[in-house]
């Protein structure tokens, strides 16, 4: 279907298509395998430009927004959705920069983020605040020109292999989550250092790691917006990057629908290919529907995320919400297509079924998102009245 | 230094299919691509402007459509494109086309180095390459799979043979074809794309390069094709199995059985 996307967004499937077919294809299996992070992929990334594609071309980049950024993800999420993370994290990331960084940060990391020199991580979550968020302990004491972070950030992706985080502290815990501030932080800054890397179910070529802050002196520049801002920035991230969460749930779903068809033209029971029994026909049928009823919310709600509209929070969680949920039923379905093969690690559907349950529960619970909307659709009625 | 690459576009043959009736290749709906061991020469091209500085000529003798491989040698690095492209070009043989891109050549002036693919996927000769060099009066090493250095207008490479491979010195300019062992090319990037989107593309005719009507097209090539075929399959092969010395037992019994040895 033609989604009128700009040449450049062509362009961007094209080269990311490319990429996943020749690059990730041969090498899936074994980094999901082995759990090792795609350091060879993050380099024909950064050499085709794929890390600005949400930058602005003053910074290095190539002038696109939140679509082009979900583009490039699903092209990838279609061949792994392990490996498309480095990219969809980097820029969940980056995306508090973009929104609240001064000028002088902008111009400090931004042109080494979109020429993929330099891999980023978002780091929100504890072990005692998930979708509680705001009972983070991380605190960040000002100190003269420093503030001192102190705490533990668990289940960070791209954690240990990128060298910017961007980090949620509480400056001032009596506000709650008005107290929360954002902070830049470096990866060679003394007392920052790496606790635990987790052994996931999927999405197994990204890295989930802890981060551990003892006495973390950071440089009062490094604030991102102003104190007590933090949660305001968490949001905000969240809105611009929820389609993104939502393109690899959609790239994963895809993928496994292309291995389904594939398959059942192929496979032969009762001496006919199975594709031509209805039982099949209909399932994917109804996976092929749900892929494109998703695509056409994705890409609307990256297009306005793009178009600059604000009120856009509880359509960016619709759009991880339904994208999610489908690539769970879709990468379900493909397994049973494939039956047998399907739960074999020869094929891959039951890698991508291990990597979509992830977009049901990261950048915000599905249960979180259904809040999200629900208090919008009371908002929204209430403001009417 | 000045490097021109001859580029072919040509049908993407893992997309081919042949017609059981006719038995030749089924063109229609076939997408067109950069002839595959073209992609090492315009690598190899770009590495040296990377190292040594200067820029990158594609040169393509073809159809209108073939403005799209030189599109993409710009997007991958190339600096300059120009197309040969005229009526009078079609039905070209070796000889002629070769003869055509000499003329391209002689027209775009000083050059050190140019570097053709070994052969093209279609046409499998592995003639064109030559043929320039012998046009141009200029020495040429073909099937290329390293180059050693350049410097003080030489160029030193190795060049691959049944036994191994030779190390060749030759003076430049010279012609040198290529093959896929040299480099793996670089994908390309969006930059890229967006720059040979815009790109002024060259293009010459038999006036601008001043060739006779007469020494390119049909009228110019003393070969053609006759006729396109599949070839009978092999028989199937046996694998062998086992020890190395019980295999070079059964190995010698077999050549004597078949009266070899």
């Amino acid at each position: 279907m033609n989604y009128f996307l700009t040449e450049e967004q062509q362009f961007i499937r094209e080269i990311s298509a490319k990429i996943a077919k020749e690059k990730i294809l041969p090498v899936r299996a074994e980094l999901d395998e082995a759990q090792e992070f795609p350091w060879e992929i993050v380099k024909v990334l950064a050499d085709s430009n794929l890390f600005g594609v949400y930058i602005e071309e003053k910074y290095g980049g190539t002038g696109g927004g939140v679509l082009d950024l979900c583009i490039a993800v699903e092209e990838l999420s279609r061949v792994c959705g392990g490996i498309s993370l480095c990219l969809a994290a980097t820029a969940l990331g980056t995306f508090p920069l973009i929104l609240f960084g001064s000028e002088a940060q902008k111009q400090k990391y931004l042109p080494g983020i979109a020429e993929g020199k330099k891999i980023v991580a978002f780091a929100l979550t504890e072990s005692g605040a998930g979708s509680d968020a705001g009972a983070i302990q991380t605190t960040a004491r000002r100190e003269g020109d420093y503030y001192v972070i102190n705490g533990t950030k668990q289940w960070i992706t791209n954690g240990g292999e990128a060298s910017i985080y961007t980090v949620i502290a509480m400056t001032d815990k009596a506000r709650g989550s008005r107290g929360a501030s954002a902070f830049i932080v470096e990866k060679e800054t003394p007392g920052f250092t790496f606790g635990k890397k987790e052994n996931k179910m999927g999405i197994r070529a990204s890295a989930t790691r802890e981060l551990i802050f003892q006495d973390c002196r950071v440089p009062v520049e490094n604030l991102l917006g102003k104190e007590g801002q933090g949660f305001i920035v968490a949001m905000k991230t969240f809105d611009a990057s929820r389609p993104g969460v939502a393109a690899q749930a959609l790239g994963i779903a895809q993928g496994a629908l292309d291995e389904a068809v594939t398959y059942a033209r192929q496979r032969e029971q009762f001496g006919k290919p199975i594709i031509s029994f209805q039982g099949i026909q209909f399932m994917l049928a109804d996976m092929a529907t749900k892929v494109e009823a998703s695509r056409a919310l994705v890409y609307a709600v990256a297009r306005a995320v793009d178009r600059g509209e604000t009120k856009i929070a509880k359509e960016s969680a619709m759009a991880k919400l339904f994208a999610s949920d489908m690539a769970m039923q879709v990468t379900v379905d493909a397994v049973q297509i494939l039956g047998g093969y399907g739960y074999m690690k020869e094929y891959p559907v039951e890698k991508m079924m291990r990597d979509a349950k992830i977009t049901q529960i990261y950048e915000g619970t599905n249960q979180i998102q259904r809040t999200i909307i629900a208090s919008h659709l009371v908002k929204e009625q209430a403001g009417r009245k | 230094m000045n490097i021109i690459v001859c580029i072919k576009q040509v049908p993407d043959t893992t997309s081919v299919r042949i017609d059981p009736e006719t038995r030749t290749l089924v063109r229609e709906g076939v997408p067109s691509i950069i002839n595959p061991f073209d992609m090492f020469a315009i690598e190899e091209g770009i590495r040296l402007k990377e190292k040594h500085g200067g820029k990158v000529i594609v040169l393509t003798l073809g159809p209108p459509q073939a403005e799209d491989a030189l599109r993409e040698a710009i997007s991958l690095g190339a600096d300059e494109a120009i197309h040969l492209c005229d009526v009078a070009f079609k039905g070209s043989d070796t000889l002629a086309t070769s003869f055509a891109l000499s003329a391209g050549i002689r027209k775009i002036g000083a050059f050190d180095l140019i570097i053709c693919g070994k052969q093209a996927s279609d046409g499998d000769t592995a003639q064109v390459g030559p043929g320039i060099a012998v046009q141009l009066n200029i020495p040429q090493i073909i099937f290329v799979r390293r180059i050693e250095e350049i410097q003080e207008g030489a160029i030193v490479v190795e060049r691959i043979s049944e036994e191994g491979f030779d190390v060749v010195r030759s003076a430049l300019p010279a012609l040198i074809s290529v093959v896929k062992e040299i480099n793996q090319p670089r994908l390309p990037s969006l930059k890229g794309k967006m720059k040979a989107k815009k790109a002024e593309i060259t293009k010459w005719g038999i006036a601008e390069i001043g060739v006779d009507p007469g020494r390119v097209g049909l009228d110019g090539s003393p070969t053609w094709v006759e006729k396109i075929f599949s070839p009978p399959e092999r028989e199937a092969h046996e694998p062998w199995h086992g020890e190395p010395d019980d295999l070079v037992k059964k190995l010698a019994d077999e050549l004597e059985k078949a009266k070899i040895i």
